[in-house]
């Protein structure tokens, strides 16, 4: 079998990694690069448990293969965890009960990252419609929900939003 | 799970994608946002010997307005097209049936050109596309050729793609003054379809219609328009009880699809049910009155 070397950019560092060209992309990070934060469900694109960010977009991780992240700027679970504690998503989470397993979390840590991002102050409908493609058997959504909202809330008293921004930044680049 | 072995290209153009496909055969396929190729993969539905990628090829991607006409690029992205203010504006139908397809990161990475070329019968770009008469250009070595939305899906999976050929843009007349609507029943939000109805609507001064489409997907191996229902709109002012007598028309025997947890019984019920509720929001939306 042909391996292929492909050069990217994870969580800040430039990485290399030589895959076969059927391995998905989040396969490839769990198995090459040791980054198994990146949970892998059902490996068919139903479950969203592997969400990563790709370019600044959210993807899920078994639904690109690693051959196509040749280039490409990749931000996982470990790139928005800092070193010590947690980040205020999932602070967040862990206050409203936003786990229980856990299995779902990675995701839906990155696919709040990415709301986040992109729509600082989120509504309710946002939330749900951002979390709409991932599932989780435990929680019943309610505290992933609450969580988010919670975190919006902070960012409204907050009016500076750069504060979590700047600290999931020195996240990623730790 | 993985999928079997297939070797792997990523061509830079269109040309070289073609020179690929030609030279790889009938067995290789090409990638667009693989968000149900992928899957088709990893089940091992689908083994083809060779993936061509086309997400390295920027002259597929992209929305343009040219003359009277929009231009869709065949790898534009769902989420893009969902969030551009020329679709909103001048195919408003193509942004309310994107509201419908999947999750923001199956629309981050899906494509508009890839969702109409798998052609699941559920697809609600398809029935977008046939509500709006759209055309297909499809390309090879042997040059190009236009198909129209009607004559391209064939059925389940199945369109009038031929061997060496790649869809490479969708072009749709710019409707920009009518009133438009997707409505869908599913399980949950991003879910494929039970049944979904598609609807155009265009009023004349005095308020009546001028002009209707309706199409309805997920009910047969491809989405079906209905000319008899817009046909009695048309020329009369629309009201709820109209709208009521003319999804009458609905030809039910068409419905074909009857599974075990969606009956034939139930789509026949729920058709024409969404087809009223997407035509009156249409006419809504074509009066401008607020949601």
């Amino acid at each position: 079998m042909t391996l292929r070397q492909v050069k990217l950019t994870v969580n800040g560092a430039r990485v290399s990694m030589d895959v076969e060209p059927r391995q998905s992309l989040a396969d490839a990070l769990r198995t090459h690069l040791g980054l198994t934060g990146t949970h892998l469900g059902c490996e068919h694109g139903v479950c969203g448990a592997c969400t990563i960010i790709v370019d600044g977009e959210p993807a899920r991780g078994c639904l690109m293969l690693g051959v196509q992240a040749e280039g490409a700027e990749v931000l996982t679970v470990e790139g928005v965890s800092p070193p010590d504690g947690l980040s205020p998503i999932q602070e967040a989470l862990h206050e409203h009960h936003g786990l229980q397993c856990g299995f779902c979390t990675p995701g839906m840590v990155m696919a709040l990252h990415h709301l986040f991002t992109t729509t600082p102050s989120p509504s309710e409908a946002e939330i749900k419609e951002a979390i709409s493609g991932q599932l989780c058997r435990c929680t019943g959504y309610q505290g992933i929900v609450s969580a988010a909202k919670a975190v919006a809330q902070k960012r409204r008293s907050q009016p500076d939003h750069s504060t979590v921004t700047e600290e999931e930044i020195s996240c990623r680049s730790a | 799970m993985r999928p079997a072995a297939f070797e792997y290209y990523a061509p830079r153009t269109l040309e070289a994608a073609l020179d690929m496909l030609a030279s790889e055969g009938p067995d290789a396929r090409v990638i667009a946002g693989g968000q149900s190729l992928v899957p088709m993969l990893a089940l091992r539905l689908a083994r083809p010997t060779a993936l061509i990628d086309l997400n390295r090829i920027p002259e597929l991607a992209g929305i343009r307005q040219v003359g009277s006409a929009i231009h869709i690029g065949a790898m534009t992205r769902q989420a893009h097209a969902l969030a551009s203010p020329l679709v909103l504006a001048q195919m408003p139908l193509l942004h309310y049936g994107l509201e419908n397809v999947g999750h923001p990161p199956t629309r981050a990475r899906g494509t508009i050109g890839g969702s109409l070329s798998h052609a699941d019968p559920a697809a609600e770009i398809s029935a977008v596309m046939l509500a709006y008469r759209a055309h297909m250009v499809l390309r090879s070595k042997r040059g190009e050729r236009v198909v129209p939305a009607e004559e391209f899906t064939l059925g389940t999976f199945e369109t009038a793609i031929e061997e060496g050929e790649i869809l490479t843009e969708i072009r749709v007349q710019a409707r920009p003054g009518e009133g438009t609507s997707l409505v869908e029943l599913s399980r949950r939000r991003g879910d494929f379809a039970m049944a979904s109805a598609a609807a155009r609507m265009a009023l004349a001064e005095d308020g009546t219609c001028a002009s209707a489409h309706l199409v309805i997907g997920a009910v047969a191996p491809l989405p079906l328009r209905f000319d008899a229902v817009a046909a009695a709109l048309e020329g009369r002012i629309v009201t709820e009880d109209l709208v009521r007598e003319a999804v009458g028309l609905i030809d039910l025997d068409l419905f074909e699809f009857d599974n075990a947890d969606i009956s034939l019984a139930y789509r026949r019920k729920i058709g024409p049910v969404l087809a009223e509720r997407a035509l009156l929001q249409a006419r809504d939306r074509a009066k401008g009155l607020p949601e």
